[in-house]
């Protein structure tokens, strides 16, 4: 047999079905006599909802009904919850005002959803939309972050007068304070943090199917977590006990976190669907996708560094104002806190941190994970500060990351921001790193840029990030209001073959394909001969989802025990079969082996004996051969490694060309590197995309002014070269596999590479900063202002 | 209401359909052809990418009724008897596909580039696949898969 085991680029078994057009993604779907809803959003960003006039929609033909927030009031549907309470400095309970799925009375955001139109057509569905009568009384709106904190701001909830859900910080303030007081140099910088849309290419959908026979309800919707949307809906807010809700995630095309929350619609469908007696399905499109997904990052930060004469850093003070949205998405409250803060000491031996966040409440989308989620925003404003410090010290940038490196002899530790990292090398992934751009080749390529008009530049960043969420028991100490361990189900059939069932959810991942190789690699079989289940609350027993880069981490150590459990209880059965004890049975490559004889059963001889006990220690041993585990991480993983970026600008126009993409990650033991090297790719993309490309802009009021693909500039394939990728492998020391994860790498370690590089073009011009998206007209400006300011001094 | 006469993956058919039908609206809803995908509503994405007369159109820039008479090849008529054309088996064979939801729309798009170009370069290929976003792959292995397609169909296999 070939190995399909760990390490086997194995070509993907989910792979057929996408490229014959045979996909099965919730759109594709057409239940029975199903109808369509269509939702009526607010156009403004703030304003009082005066009066609701659904006659002319009601008369519509093919119309079925009009919903507004008094119906789902009346029914008591609940509001869609935060999964994550963070505490303020003083103790106190953050600020959760409600998140209703409908409007109550008041909307906060372009795009908050006031009415639902359900009718038999989706031209009769859009047409009464637009015949849904609102007057509104529109009140002053925080369109930007920086406004929500202002002296006489408007405020967006009643229960947060000062626009803040929190106040949170972390760290030893007195130590950190201390250190700086001693510290030869203190390096200063502000940043934000860009706002981006996820955009997952397929865009979010869900159909609700209400048996009346049975009273039970089934969804399936666009989900990377569908056990976690049927537990909030049973808990919080369809109030249905959970055996009564089905939900199905099939084919989703692509989640980055924003198709990990509850949303209102999957919800609304739901209930809509026992309201009028027919399936009820609703597709986003893409100007809908921009005012209701939830979007990610936007921060602003003001960062401090103390370092000592020789450019040992001593300590760092962070303040960050964290965008939040109109309202707290299912886990926006710890994005900006335990993602992001925890995360501040990098891959760096810091002795003192001190961070200080507040959240605020703005009227727009509401903010949450998106790829990398709080860790992307930490290595950002690291990796632009020592960057800057390397320059205000004369220091070489890539030594003075050197100089600050946690040893390998220093593991595990213990950071000063609550982290314990277990392991990494991070002199290791930079020497990789640097040997695959060609460091010593640089000048070459530099002048050859200069030849044609260019300026290159080279930008580093050393990184790292927390992934496997997560242990529990920390989780929920933290204020975490879910376990976040992870479940699978192995069936071992009666002639062999194998099918698991995992509470994660592959969303373009690639889990069919790398959780069978974790069964080839355990029970010695080929890949074909295991089927991977997952997205159906039904099927499978329980589980968490899909995100932080955990599904390997967790669900495949949970699919680990399993299997150990597998093995163990047939060598009870071969110990049976071959007259000896279990403890002398051994099992390998597929095979029950008598230790040190030629007595040998192989697996599937012991799956179907399992099924077919006809000789068999039926007194001790049940029939069947199919086990369950649960497996909750004692520790997150910690991933790291370092990304070089080299770009051209072009210094007439300000466009910046990445020409060089040099990364070497350490995501831990490695199941498929063809799949592992994708993630990265991917990540590098949405990276490049946030640094050069992205972001999501509101006006001063909360108009949104840039929500579709016209205005939103995703990378094209055209901006972006061939990616160099290289792996250093230190293996997780406390989970079964010893994988780290590789969801996010890329999206984390390349934003501030690419800056970097782009300000170290710039430097001969006299450009010192530049923020995110570094577009060309942003590009073009700080040039000519660069160049104003150095004819101003010579004049002078 | 109009009548529409077109042929689709080889397959005579008539469609009765209201005038203002996009074409992606007539593969999908009324011949039930999902693997043409909808990723936006401003022609950008290109996940709608299907063949109409040999050439690569966005499927929701057209009304079924510019269609008539028309022939119309989806990814679910580019398979023959089993077996995947030479660029599906270049995406899966160079993993340039990951969610799966761009993927019908690029290898339209990339099969109707290596017709016109039969050996195109990264750069050619990059820039011919500037009308069709992944957010997945980062076009990495998509661009390897393309110009390996490419080769295998040349190769006629």
């Amino acid at each position: 047999m070939t190995n399909e085991g760990f390490g086997a680029p194995v070509r993907r078994k989910e792979d057929r079905r996408f490229l014959l057009g045979k996909g099965n993604y919730v759109d594709d779907m057409v239940l029975p006599h199903q109808t369509y809803a269509v939702f009526v959003r607010s156009m403004y960003a703030h304003a009082k909802i005066a009066r609701i006039d659904s006659a002319a929609a009601k008369a519509v033909p093919g119309v079925v009904a009009v919903f507004t927030g008094e119906d789902i009031a009346a029914d008591g549907l609940g509001g869609l919850p935060c999964g994550w309470l963070i505490k303020n400095k003083d103790g106190s309970n953050m600020a959760e005002p409600a998140h209703p799925a409908l409007a109550q009375g008041k909307v906060r955001h372009v795009g908050d959803p006031v009415a639902m139109v359900i009718a038999t057509s989706k031209a009769a569905a859009r047409a009464a939309a637009g015949l849904v009568d609102i007057s509104y009384d529109v009140l002053p709106a925080i369109g930007l972050l920086a406004d929500a904190i202002k002296p006489g701001a408007p405020v967006v909830h009643d229960e947060a007068p000062n626009n803040l859900s929190y106040d949170w910080h972390i760290g030893d303030e007195a130590a950190t304070e201390a250190a700086f007081k001693k510290a030869a140099h203190i390096v200063e910088l502000d940043l934000t943090n860009n706002r981006l849309a996820p955009n997952a290419i397929e865009p979010r959908a869900a159909i609700g199917d209400y048996n009346a026979a049975s009273d039970h309800y089934t969804l399936y919707t666009t989900s990377q977590n569908p056990h976690v949307i049927r537990l909030l809906m049973g808990a919080f807010t369809l109030h249905v006990p959970e055996h009564k809700i089905r939900v199905v995630a099939p084919d989703v095309g692509g989640g980055f976190g924003s198709k990990i929350f509850h949303y209102a619609e999957e919800l609304l469908v739901t209930w809509g669907s026992r309201k009028v007696g027919l399936p009820v399905k609703w597709t986003s499109d893409r100007s809908e996708a921009f005012m209701s997904d939830a979007h990610g990052r936007d921060h602003i930060s003001h960062a401090r560094l103390a370092l000592d004469a020789s450019g040992k850093f001593l300590a760092l003070r962070v303040h960050t104002l964290a965008n939040l949205g109109a309202y707290l998405s299912t886990f926006g409250s710890s994005v900006p806190t335990y993602l992001y803060a925890t995360l501040l000491s990098g891959p760096y031996d810091l002795p003192a941190i001190y961070a200080e966040v507040k959240a605020a409440f703005t009227n727009t989308v509401p903010v949450d994970a998106y790829r990398g989620a709080g860790r992307p925003e930490a290595a950002y404003l690291l990796e632009r500060l020592v960057d800057k410090a390397a320059r205000q010290l004369g220091i070489d940038r890539i030594e003075i990351r050197r100089k600050n490196f946690i040893r390998t002899d220093q593991f595990p530790y213990q950071t000063a921001v609550a982290l314990q990292y277990d392991i990494g090398d991070y002199h290791a992934t930079l020497d990789l790193a640097l040997e695959q751009n060609d460091r010593a080749g640089y000048d070459k390529r530099k002048a050859a840029s200069a030849a044609r008009g260019k300026l290159r530049g080279f930008g580093i960043s050393t990184y790292i990030e927390a992934c496997g969420i997560a242990p529990s028991a920390i989780a929920g100490a933290l204020g975490a209001r879910a376990g976040l361990y992870e479940a699978a189900n192995v069936r071992v059939n009666p002639t062999g073959s194998v099918t698991v069932f995992t509470g994660t959810h592959s969303h373009g991942q690639g889990h069919e394909t790398t959780f069978a190789q974790i069964v080839a690699e355990k029970l010695g079989m080929p890949v074909d001969n295991v089927d991977v289940v997952h997205g159906d609350t039904d099927r499978i027993l329980f589980g968490m989802g899909t995100y932080g880069s955990r599904s390997a981490a967790v669900g495949g150590s949970a699919l680990m025990k399993a299997l150990d459990k597998i093995i163990d209880k047939g060598k009870k059965i071969a110990a049976h079969l071959l007259e000896a004890s279990p403890g002398d049975i051994e099992f390998k490559d597929g095979t029950y082996r008598v230790a040190g004889t030629d007595r040998v059963k192989a697996f599937g001889e012991i799956a179907f004996t399992a099924y077919v006990p006809h000789n068999y220690p039926i007194e001790t041993l049940e029939p069947g051969l199919e086990e369950s585990a649960y497996y909750d991480p004692k520790n997150f993983t910690f991933p790291g490694g370092c990304h070089l970026v080299e770009v051209e600008v072009d210094p007439d126009t300000g466009v910046v060309d990445v020409v060089d993409v040099s990364i070497a990650d350490d995501v831990g033991t490695i199941i498929n590197p063809m799949i592992v090297d994708g993630q990265a790719h991917g990540g590098l993309a949405q990276g490049i995309g946030q640094a050069l490309y992205e972001e999501v802009r509101y006006d001063g009021e909360g108009q949104l002014t840039n929500g579709s693909y016209m205005d939103y500039c995703m990378p094209r394939a055209a901006d972006l070269p061939s990616f160099k990728v290289g792996n250093h492998v230190t293996a997780c020391t406390h989970n079964p596999i010893g994988v780290k994860g590789v969801g996010e790498c890329g999206a984390i370690g390349v934003p501030p590479a690419v800056i970097n590089a782009v300000i170290d073009a710039l430097t001969p011009l006299g450009v010192t900063d530049i923020s995110m998206p570094a577009t060309p007209e942003k590009v073009w400006r700080a040039i000519q202002a660069a160049k104003a300011a150095q004819a101003a001094t010579k004049g002078a | 209401m109009a009548t529409i006469t077109l042929k689709v993956n080889r397959q005579a058919h008539t469609l009765e359909c209201a005038s203002t039908t996009l074409l992606v609206e007539a593969l999908r809803e009324h011949l039930r052809l999902t693997g043409t995908h909808v990723g936006c509503d401003t022609s950008q994405c290109g996940a709608c990418t299907v063949h109409v007369n040999g050439k690569s159109v966005k499927s929701c820039t057209m009304l079924v009724a510019e269609a008539d008479g028309a022939e119309i090849t989806t990814i679910e008529g580019l398979a023959q008897g089993g077996e995947l054309h030479p660029m599906q088996a270049a995406f899966r064979e160079h993993h340039g596909l990951q969610c799966g939801f761009c993927t019908p729309g690029m290898i339209m798009s990339a099969t109707d580039l290596c017709k016109r170009s039969p050996d195109p370069s990264e750069h050619e290929v990059r820039h011919w696949l500037e009308g069709n976003l992944c957010r997945c792959t980062g076009y990495h292995n998509i661009v390897k898969a393309v110009r390996a397609g490419a080769a295998g169909m040349r190769g006629g296999k």
